[in-house]
């Protein structure tokens, strides 16, 4: 069961050399447990692009889809048994990134057969 | 509903009270699903309602109702996968733990209590299903308890066990290194229940509500058998038993909240008491550190314990609080200490601690209560009254209300 642990943030710098120190650490907990999958920082929301495709011609639009007091500043995408487990690894991870996380159900792959 | 053989309606109604829960853990269990669980279970009584009076109870009803549930799930099962349901079994509850030997049916229900109050559930939420689930009530009844729609009410059940199943909220027993902090999330679900049924208590209170406590009480004594060395566990037991025992005294003739100096300390439940003071003392005797719900129990049984409220041993219970406010520095129990203080050091000491209080308590009434009635003790009638004022406005129960009026209009005589 993989689960989406997005880091939520209000600040606009990035971790500090401390936090980042930690989020390696971390991270290779993750891997050494076999939870990890992926995990990214992301460039300030003032830098992304929307994108509409569903017309003829897609359409463009500077800034988030969202705009709102915090917003997503990386991801992880981890491996756990169930919720307990990515709850107790992730309030590690919330603790070393210094930041509060939101951990979300990935939807399981449609099953190949009946 | 057939028949009206009262032996069968007897029987019925002790099924009920005793089986259900055990029915759906052990189907959440063996289905691995919550849902299936449930309308199995709801299935199986439906039957017994039917036959039992016609065909006469079965020897065994909770073997009987065991067996029909799961009959019930089978045919659900089948018919779901020859609707070729792919994602049923993604959706499953998980469990990874080898299958359990015999006799391991009472931690099923352990494992549904735990799952029904799980932290990543929101507390509405908790409670809903933990009602439901565990203690058998219907959606309507819940959503009545609680003054909701009972559309609103089976949508916040339906979305929490989706989120169990979609999330992946296990269905087991807490490691050990876990379990105290998740007994304690039980505990504030059932004290959670308890208090809107005893809080909502007065004339006009629908008695669904008030039923709300003698619910978190049989449900609190499902988990003492559960986990019986838990101390919190018979703390919170204690708790409820010695405050459901004086609410025969808790409502005046005028309908006004009786206050516990005032109320008529003969029809306090003696057999309730007993049971209450009788877990006090065991968990005194086991010399552990007590926690929350033990020293708010320890302080009821002092209560209790006094033939009249002259006697009470207030020094006892400003010990308590002592305790209580090491483990808990917040404002209500600091203001709660305060009101033991009035009694053993006086009025004044009792104020000099609860002004400190005022930014964090403004909007809480029986902080004003509390403030008005010391204020009226060292004869600062204006000031009491416009403290009475303030409580009256904040109060949301109307007996309450009554309570505070009551006490205001006093202080002209």
């Amino acid at each position: 069961m993989q689960y989406l642990v997005s880091v939520i943030d209000d600040r606009t710098n990035s971790g500090t050399p401390e936090e980042m120190v930690a989020i390696d650490a971390f991270n290779e907990k993750l891997r050494a447990g076999g939870h990890w999958v992926f995990a990214a920082g992301l460039a300030a929301p003032s830098t992304a692009t929307v994108i509409d495709g569903r017309g003829e011609q897609p359409i463009f639009t500077d800034g988030p889809f969202i705009e709102s007091k915090e917003h997503m500043a990386g991801l992880w995408i981890i491996e756990a048994p169930d919720l307990d487990i990515a709850l107790e690894l992730m309030a590690e991870g919330s603790k070393a990134c210094n930041r509060r996380l939101e951990v979300r159900p990935v939807l399981p792959p449609p099953a190949s057969e009946a | 509903m057939s028949g009206s053989d009262p032996d069968a309606q007897a029987a019925l109604a002790c099924a009920y009270s005793e089986e259900w829960a055990r029915v759906v853990a052990s189907l959440a269990r063996r289905f691995g699903d919550l849902d299936v669980a449930e309308d199995a279970a709801a299935e199986a009584f439906a039957i017994a309602v039917e036959r039992w009076p016609a065909d006469g109870v079965p020897p065994n009803p909770g073997g009987w109702l065991t067996t029909t549930a799961n009959h019930k799930a089978v045919d659900r099962i089948r018919r779901e996968q020859r609707r070729a349901d792919k994602h049923r079994e993604a959706l499953m509850l998980h469990d990874d733990d080898p299958p359990e030997p015999l006799g391991a049916i009472d931690d099923d229900r352990l494992r549904l209590v735990f799952t029904c109050c799980h932290p990543a559930l929101s507390m509405e939420a908790r409670v809903a299903l933990t009602l439901r689930l565990v203690g058998g009530l219907t959606v309507a009844e819940i959503a009545r308890a609680f003054l909701v729609q009972e559309t609103t009410m089976g949508q916040r059940i339906t979305r929490a066990k989706g989120k169990i199943a979609a999330a992946r909220i296990p269905y087991r027993v807490p490691a050990s290194a876990d379990l105290p902090r998740r007994v304690t999330g039980v505990l504030a679900v059932l004290y959670l229940v308890f208090n809107e049924g005893y809080l909502a208590t007065s004339a006009d209170t629908d008695p669904l509500r008030a039923d709300l406590t003698a619910e978190a009480i049989r449900l609190t004594r499902l988990v003492r058998e559960l986990l019986p060395d838990d101390g919190e566990v018979a703390g919170l037991l204690a708790l409820m038993l010695l405050t459901e025992a004086r609410r025969p005294a808790r409502i005046a003739a005028d309908g006004s909240l009786a206050p516990l100096a005032e109320q008529d300390r003969t029809v306090w439940v003696a057999s309730l008491i007993t049971e209450g003071h009788r877990l006090v003392r065991e968990r005194l005797d086991a010399a552990a550190a007590p926690g929350r719900y033990q020293l708010l129990a320890a302080i009821n049984a002092v209560h209790t314990d006094a033939p009249t409220a002259d006697d009470t041993d207030w020094s006892q219970v400003l010990a308590l609080y002592d305790q209580l406010v090491r483990l808990d520095p917040s404002p209500i129990v600091a203001l709660n200490r305060a009101v033991a203080v009035a009694e053993v050091e006086g009025a004044d000491a009792a104020l000099e601690i609860i002004e400190p209080l005022g930014s964090a308590l403004d909007a809480y009434h029986a902080f004003h209560a509390t403030r008005a009635e010391l204020l009226r003790r060292v004869g600062r009638r204006a000031d009491a009254r416009q403290a009475f004022d303030r409580a009256i406005a904040l109060a949301g129960n109307t007996a309450e209300a009554a309570t505070l009026s009551r006490r205001r209009d006093q202080l002209e005589a």
